[in-house]
């Protein structure tokens, strides 16, 4: 039978430990193929974040570093500082990037420095149980939200618009992951955030719309539904810088 | 054996530009730093000359980004370092926890101010317990050094950067406002005294040519893994107690009373030590260099009918190490201020007759 689909070089044969349906095995994967599609592998490091992603170097065949919960972005600048020879990239969840590591997102962004920036927002804790998000949408039920998030929690933390607006970032795009096209769309985006850093052009970050059914509580297919139906509704796909 | 070429001049510096400089010419290639009284000259001083000398100097959003910071360039295997003063210090504790799980080299320096809290920018010696109690979370210690000089701050620097890369630690040097405003002149080192390249990091990221890939973590989940990697961690400390006590020891055989003093204190005390040798009082004097390993190798010749007094700028920090060091045999007094004061001559004397 010939074969038409293998997994690539930059992904570990190994069993996966994310729930049925999840989106970080897909994002894992896009990350992996870029990666051997622009040859970089043995260049390239990775940032795993804290967050269920936090053993993604168990699934890449390349190097990497874990950094604290929330300073991914303050291990990559250091790195990419002292190796500007080496591509350098962070993978963050929502809480991880966009609550405890706000600081760090932001000043990284704001000093333009020539990271790629792989951003899952999947609106939610996955890790700690399901927890309120910076980026759970009103109304969205969590372990912390259990009548729903209303305005008094904050609303949607749009901060991939909040990092186009300064002057020293180069690319922002949002994407999902509910269909095939999403999908590859997604992969086009992560293959130009690194393209960018190879070219020396500056701080690069795609935004990933990514399910957790497990505390969404819904099926795999009803999850990705509801990133099509209500999630890119709050979080406009396209590129916004 | 070929003979270095060593060339030695004298230069007036604060004793915060003397670590910093002591620091490049160490091989350190980063820094990033956030600002706070009273260590400003080192940022600023690296600012100029780590640029100059080839090297990264980021000045940072925060103490914990800049912790996280050298956590990055420690792993990238660069000779990294921070400074920092108290509660810029507090901050960066997770970091230097995530710093010391990974076994990563760093140096850290704290110059001490008066706390808790905001406390003020007085010297002070009041983070001992932070420092040399593993101030973060987890069963993990810092190596700490004490210089008690402006040449000790400079000369101590390589020692911090060989000890962080030899153990794979992250080494605290411990100083304090007063050392670090004071100038004095100094004898500066021009020689390649300092080899980074003597400690050979495989394991550090530089991208996987040619090699399995390299992974930098404190993560250890499966089950058994951290108890395993834990006491592996504890083999190195007690590798590190056993080789690394340092010490200096002034007529501590022969005196009736001793003072043991760390840092800015021990310059005090010592002073006041030659003043009462030369009115024909017995009076030595142990100042421990390494706070973390303590050095309890000083104290073990000492008889009982030795007395000592603990002197610090604190309520009684290091005493509790030296009261470990000699049991129950002797009697330990102490003497104590903090929060801007410190213990002049005459209360010294005074706690001395009290013995
Ligand atoms: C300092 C600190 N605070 C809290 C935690 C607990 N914690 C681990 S992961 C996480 C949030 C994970 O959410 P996210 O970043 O969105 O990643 P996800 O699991 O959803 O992919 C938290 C709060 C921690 N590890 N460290
Ligand atoms: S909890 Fe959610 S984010 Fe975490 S592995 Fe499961 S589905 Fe994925
Ligand atoms: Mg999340």
């Amino acid at each position: 039978m010939e074969r038409t689909i293998s997994r690539t070089f930059s992904l570990k044969n190994v069993r996966t430990h994310y729930c049925p349906g999840c989106g970080h095995g897909i994002a894992h994967r896009l990350v992996a193929e870029v990666v051997d599609e622009l040859n970089i592998r043995d260049r390239v490091i990775g940032i795993a974040p804290v967050g269920c992603a936090v053993i993604a170097y168990d699934y890449w065949n390349f190097d990497c570093a874990e950094a604290a919960h929330g300073r991914a972005l303050a291990v990559a600048t250091a790195i990419k500082r002292v190796r500007p020879e080496n591509i350098v990239f962070t993978y963050q969840g929502d809480g991880d990037l966009a609550a405890i590591g706000t600081n760090e997102t932001i000043h990284a962004a704001n000093r333009g420095e020539n990271l790629t920036v792989l951003f899952i927002n999947n609106a939610i804790y996955g890790m700690t149980g399901g927890q309120m998000a910076p980026t759970t949408l009103i109304g969205q039920k969590t372990a912390t939200t259990p009548e729903g998030r209303d305005n008094h929690q904050g609303y949607p933390l749009k901060i991939s618009e909040m990092l186009g607006i300064l002057p020293a970032v180069k690319y922002v795009e949002r994407t999902a992951v509910y269909s095939p096209q999403q999908i590859m769309q997604t992969k086009q985006a992560i293959k130009q955030a690194f393209i960018n850093q190879l070219e020396n052009k500056g701080f690069s970050l795609v935004e990933i719309l990514s399910p957790c059914p497990t505390y969404w509580g819904m099926s795999a297919q009803e999850a990705m539904e509801w990133i099509r139906d209500v999630m890119s509704k709050e979080y406009p796909l396209g590129k916004i810088k | 054996m070929r003979q270095e070429k060593i060339t030695k001049e004298k230069v007036l510096m604060t004793g915060n530009e003397a670590m910093a400089r002591g620091a490049i010419e160490a091989g350190c290639s980063f820094y990033a730093g956030y600002p706070i009284t009273p260590q400003n000259e080192i940022p600023a001083y690296m600012a100029i000359q780590m640029p100059a000398s080839g090297g990264v100097f980021i000045q940072a959003e925060s103490e914990i980004a800049a912790i996280n910071m050298v956590f990055g360039a420690a792993a990238a295997g660069t000779r990294a370092m921070t400074s920092s003063s108290s509660p810029g210090v507090s901050l960066m504790q997770e970091g230097i926890s995530y710093i010391a799980g990974a076994a990563l080299p760093a140096v850290i320096l704290n110059v001490m101010r008066g706390g808790p809290g905001l406390g003020n920018i007085a010297p002070s010696q009041s983070d001992y317990f932070q420092a040399t109690r593993s101030g973060g979370h987890g069963d993990y210690r810092c190596i700490v050094l004490a210089p008690g000089s402006v040449q000790e701050a400079y000369d101590i620097m390589p020692i911090a950067f060989d000890l962080a890369d030899k153990y794979r630690n992250p080494v605290m040097v411990l100083s304090d406002g007063m050392l670090g405003q004071m100038m004095e002149p100094i004898q500066i080192t021009k020689s390649p005294r300092h080899q980074p390249a003597r400690y050979k990091k495989p394991w550090a990221l530089t991208g996987c040519r040619n090699r399995k890939p390299n992974v930098v973590k404190s993560f250890y989940i499966a089950e058994g893994e951290l108890e395993r990697w834990n006491l592996e961690l504890q083999k190195k400390y007690q590798a590190i107690e056993k080789n690394e006590q340092r010490l200096e020891s002034m007529f501590s055989h022969e005196a009736e009373t001793i003072i043991v003093s760390y840092g800015t204190m021990a310059r005090i005390a010592k002073s006041l030590v030659m003043k009462l040798r030369s009115r024909g009082k017995k009076i030595g004097l142990i100042r421990p260099i390494t706070l973390w390993p303590f050095p309890k190798k000083g104290f073990n010749s000492l008889k009982r009918n030795q007395k000592i007094l603990v002197v610090e700028m604190s309520y009684g920090q290091m005493l509790e190490d030296v009261r470990m060091a000699v049991g129950d045999k002797f009697k330990v007094g102490f003497l104590g201020r903090s929060g801007g004061g410190i213990p002049k001559e005459t209360e010294i004397v005074r706690a001395l007759e009290r013995l």
